[in-house]
């Protein structure tokens, strides 16, 4: 308990700051989160780096080649190919089809969510379809999207869309139906009626549940741009993994995965952080 | 007829269809509450005092008879009526400051009028230094004060409240309850209190209403005249326990059988 007094604010205390506590624990255990956490990755890195060597495989590259190739990728310099300092491109491209696809997802499936959730006819009318809906693995709709939108950004962008939309909309409908029926007693006592409902009640107590889909939406995003990308768009990280397999440059598919992986990272940290915000009303949610 | 009651219950009756039996939560109430009394509802649990209490407040339609308010039915929840309930029912995403200013600035008060109202509201109820807090860092005792603050910050007449006190220690509810006595003398409110206690009905009411379950009715209407403040340990005070409490428990055996 002692060590996580450090990283995690109290919640219930009114008037003592928190802040002042903690420059006082010294730096080592502040820091010791973090070391905790690069411990697994550096031995991995070992382990790779030792088992390339002795097995002196061909198929995989050693850590330090794919180094070297992130560094020519991202800033340029040593290979100067097609793919020397592209990285931005090729980022840009992906990040602006998963943030649009998640946006637009997130702006249709929340007004729905709350919809399903909370009006009897529209639940009636449109959850039987959406059930089945559901059930069809993203995957599944790309050859439909391919026919549809042709070869390019849009299909890509339209997977996403559809990986995003299904959690998003689930788990609103799912925290709209969970809201505590007293609050809506609570709400209409004091003279809350009509529309102004879904503002001032259902909206606040259905977020931690959003928000809890907007993460599952955000990971299924990042997860099917690659897919997106992989059916002959130019640009994009999906893009440069299946061109540079084509290619036989291993070492640029390990760092297009890299650059997914640390992107959908640093990205879900986003959503965290904007989520500890919003719900800092919520003993479950404040960090 | 006299001047009209602030509330006015007559043949009232509620069933509720529970798997196919008829459960006669309710049967031929009458019941009349002049502005500015305080009235208790007592009995054993499942006699309707919380099913009364919310037919008042507009949450449950009558299946007979009716429930007025100033001589018109009730028949949806409104601001005159403000409940308070047994778990607070707070707004947990708002803080103390904004759940007191919920019901005004949801009927779209003028912002200065609200402002000063909620300020002198959270003065009222003691919450100053809690203002900016949220619900889930409050006692139960301070959550059941913004729960007040908050029907009487809204205008309420007529404050309904089903075993307010009934989660809190007994320090804290000895606290409430003169606080809220303190509150009904100073601003003329009606109260209609439900409780299990014999002790906190007479302590705190002008009549204690004794309900007796199955189907649940009013078995009798006791106005307590003893003085205020009132002494828990007078013999009055006790002869009153000891008279309310033969009328209660009189109905227990039926009910066990
Ligand atoms: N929504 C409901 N559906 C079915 N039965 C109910 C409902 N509400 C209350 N009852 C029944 O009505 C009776 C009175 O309940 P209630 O008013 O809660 O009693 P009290 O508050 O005095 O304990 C009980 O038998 C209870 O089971
Ligand atoms: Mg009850």
């Amino acid at each position: 308990m002692k060590d996580s007094a450090a990283s995690v604010a109290i919640p219930a205390p009114l008037e003592t700051r928190p802040a002042a506590a903690t420059n006082a624990v010294p730096l080592l255990i502040r820091a010791k989160p973090l070391l905790l956490a690069l411990v697994v990755p550096l031995l991995f890195l070992v382990l790779w780096q030792l088992g390339v060597t002795w097995t002196k495989s061909r198929l995989i590259p050693p850590p330090t080649e794919v180094a070297v190739m992130m560094w020519d990728f991202a800033v340029g310099g040593i290979w100067d190919d097609a793919f020397s300092r592209t990285l931005h491109v090729h980022l840009i491209m992906s990040l602006s089809r998963v943030y649009g696809g998640f946006l637009l997802a997130t702006m249709v499936a929340i007004p729905l969510g709350l919809l399903i959730g909370r009006v009897m006819l529209a639940r009636q009318m449109l959850d039987p379809m959406l059930q089945m809906l559901r059930p069809i693995p993203v995957t599944a709709w790309l050859p439909l999207s391919m026919i549809i939108f042709g070869l390019g950004g849009t299909s890509a962008f339209s997977l996403v869309f559809l990986g995003a939309f299904f959690p998003i909309l689930l788990n609103t409908v799912f925290g709209v139906r969970n809201v505590d029926p007293k609050l809506f007693e609570a709400a209409a006592m004091l003279g809350c009626q009509g529309t102004n409902v879904f503002r001032r009640v259902v909206l606040p107590a259905a977020l931690p549940s959003i928000f809890t889909g907007l993460r599952l939406g955000h990971g299924f995003a990042w997860m099917v741009i690659v897919v997106g990308e992989m059916t002959g768009v130019p640009e994009g990280l999906g893009a440069v993994i299946m061109d540079a397999r084509t290619l036989s440059r291993t070492d640029l598919v390990i760092c297009g995965m890299i650059v997914i992986g640390i992107a959908g990272f640093l990205s879900d940290k986003l959503i965290t952080l904007l989520s500890s915000r919003m719900l800092s009303w919520s003993p479950q949610h404040s960090r | 007829m006299t001047a009209p009651h602030i509330i006015e219950i007559e043949h009232l009756s509620k069933e509720f269809e529970l798997n196919g039996t008829t459960i006669h939560a309710l049967r031929d109430v009458n019941l009349s509450i002049a502005k500015g009394e305080f009235v208790c509802l007592i009995g054993a649990s499942g006699c309707g005092k919380s099913t009364l209490l919310r037919i008042m407040a507009g949450f449950e339609t009558a299946s007979g008879g009716a429930a007025k308010m100033w001589s018109k039915p009730i028949t949806e929840p409104g601001p005159d009526r403000g409940m308070v309930f047994q778990d607070y029912a707070l707004f947990p995403w708002l803080t103390v400051r904004d759940n007191i200013a919920f019901g005004p600035t949801e009927r779209s008060r003028p912002k200065n009028e609200v402002r000063d109202k909620v300020e002198s509201f959270i003065d009222l109820v003691g919450l100053r230094k809690f203002a900016e807090a949220y619900p889930h860092q409050l006692s139960g005792g301070m959550k059941q004060r913004v729960a007040i603050a908050r029907v009487l910050a809204n205008d309420a007449e007529v404050v309904l409240m089903d075993e307010p006190f009934g989660a809190l220690d007994a320090m804290t509810r000895e606290r409430l309850q003169e606080e809220l006595l303190e509150i009904w003398q100073r601003t003329g409110l009606t109260v209609v209190f439900v409780t299990h206690s014999i002790e906190e009905a007479i302590y705190l009411s002008d009549r204690v209403v004794v309900m007796t379950p199955a189907p649940g009715k009013i078995e009798s209407d006791n106005p307590i005249t003893l003085v205020r403040p009132r002494d828990v340990s007078a013999p009055d005070f006790n002869e009153i326990r000891r008279l309310l409490g033969g009328k209660l428990h009189s109905h227990h055996g039926r009910k066990a059988a």
